[in-house]
């Protein structure tokens, strides 16, 4: 292994470098051992594309399952006659899934799903692993976030949709579906944002996501602070794209109400 | 207002000197305490092990208290320059690297990288190691060596020894590099494993402590020294590691 030295490094650097008081050369030693040296900005790069696979993958899943069981728990709460059986069970189902999902921590899911229900063997196992893990957590918290914007809309508004002769899922889709989603967009956004900095957990299972490897680094350089620090803007520069996308999005949408 | 400021200070300062004059000072030992038999959680929740001992004997000698906090390997490094812990005692072995960024006390231990596997793997001496998936825990030498040698794409790091040996287990992993005595621990607990005879990598185990605090470099190399004279050390050692 290659071993960078301060004293050394300063000494083959650049004049306008060695100019620099010393605070200011020792940080920009930690940016070039970070960043530059051995091309270690892969390390960030690998890491992210992990991440971000983990995290399409989580919300595509989660919101698939979340809307899944939204539409079973709200269809079984505001049937008005005893529903029938199979809506019962599945009802007592996601209730089920929900309990548990909810109440055990993600890195105990991850845990028990990384070592004892999947046990992957390959990288790609690994990934899919991860993907299924937080998209089922994830999942629980969409469901709850759906049912809530199903709930919110006035039970006159799909009884008109009804009495005009649609179907009960054309009345869903059409009426109250698109009402609901611009209810509970802000809600959702949160769920999203605290998926992205879940992933950082991926790494108990032997993935190499962005935080992992900005650790690989501190582990090579024994430096924390550039790691670190720059770690952070990462995630945040990700949740501040994705808080403005969200935000334009709910403006388009809003734009129906007047 | 002033008044307000005044109170808060003079609480401020008595909270100081509580903490730093109250009776016997201590000494903040930091490991990763799932490195059996160096250190573990014993039955009772303690921190027990070779380390914790020799750690004990050396505060001891000094004059301290000691306390021992239990965290990750790879954060032991930065903790010890953050001022977090007054030094590290996790059977890490003194490298070129580490060396720019803590001082090492003098070896009270020698480690030895070596090899695990499940029987009848193909995997029969280290140049089998070649295109297999190995497990390692994150941030220790064999984890630094394996990545060096076979690229990331063939190293999976776990957080705890135990946790690769489990995925090791389950066939996530071709076999596990990790040091001998945690090794010999592992193999013992499941079933169906065994230890290469080739060794990996042969080590010297010591404390870290900060750049700066050569004061307690030389104090701690002193307490070791004479632990060493007195046969304390091995004894420790012998305790845990019973001669074959």
């Amino acid at each position: 292994m290659t071993i960078l030295n301060f004293t050394d490094w300063i000494a083959n650097a650049p004049a306008w470098l060695q100019a620099l008081p010393d605070w200011l050369q020792n940080f920009v030693f930690q940016l070039y051992q970070t960043f530059i040296y051995q091309n270690r900005w892969k390390f960030f790069t690998d890491g992210l594309k992990i991440t971000f696979i983990v995290t399409i993958g989580a919300l595509i899943l989660g919101v698939i399952i979340g809307l899944l069981i939204a539409i079973v728990r709200t269809a079984h709460d505001s049937s008005v006659k005893k529903p029938f059986f199979l809506l019962r069970f599945l009802n007592w189902f996601c209730n089920l899934y929900l309990t548990v999902i909810r109440g055990t921590p993600m890195m105990v899911q991850l845990l028990i799903m990384g070592f004892v229900i999947m046990a992957p063997k390959t990288e790609a196992g690994t990934i899919a692993c991860g993907i299924i893990t937080l998209g089922i957590n994830s999942g629980a918290y969409v469901a709850e976030i759906v049912r809530s914007g199903l709930m919110s809309i006035s039970v006159g508004q799909s009884e008109a949709g009804r009495s005009l002769g649609l179907s009960y899922a054309q009345t869903m889709w059409h009426i109250v579906i698109p009402q609901a989603f611009k209810n509970i967009l802000p809600a959702l956004g949160n769920e999203m944002i605290t998926l992205l900095k879940d992933t950082s957990l991926v790494s108990v299972i032997a993935l190499r996501d962005v935080t992992k490897q900005a650790q690989n680094i501190a582990n090579k350089t024994y430096q924390a602070f550039v790691p670190y620090i720059s770690l952070a803007l990462i995630y945040l520069v990700l949740v501040i794209v994705m808080t403005k996308l969200l935000s334009i999005l709910e403006r388009r949408l809003r734009k129906s109400d007047h | 207002m002033k008044r307000i400021i005044a109170a808060i200070l003079a609480t401020l300062m008595l909270v100081a000197c509580f903490a730093g004059c109250s009776g016997k000072k201590t000494l903040v030992m930091g490991t990763n305490a799932e490195f059996p038999p160096y250190e573990f959680v014993d039955d009772s929740g303690k921190i027990v092990g070779i380390d914790a001992e020799i750690a004990q004997a050396v505060a001891e000698k000094m004059g301290y208290e000691l306390e021992i906090r239990d965290m990750k390997f790879d954060s032991l490094i930065t903790a010890v320059q953050s001022g977090n812990i007054d030094f590290a005692l996790a059977g890490m072995t003194v490298t070129d690297e580490r060396l720019l960024s803590v001082n090492f006390s003098n070896t009270y231990a020698t480690g030895v990288q070596v090899v695990i596997v499940k029987e009848g793997s193909d995997i029969v001496n280290l140049d089998a190691l070649e295109g297999k998936m190995i497990g390692v825990q994150s941030g220790t030498t064999g984890d630094i060596y394996c990545t060096d040698d076979y690229g990331q794409d063939h190293v999976k790091q776990y957080d705890s020894g135990a946790l690769a040996v489990a995925a090791l287990v389950n066939g996530q992993v071709d076999c596990v590099i990790i040091d001998n005595e945690p090794a010999k621990n592992f193999v013992k607990a499941n079933a169906g494993l065994k230890i290469l005879d080739t060794e990996y990598a042969v080590e010297d185990y010591a404390a870290a402590i900060a750049k700066d605090n050569t004061e307690l470099l030389d104090a701690f190399n002193k307490a070791l020294a004479e632990l060493k004279a007195e046969g304390k050390l091995d004894e420790i050692i012998k305790k845990y590691i019973p001669a074959e």
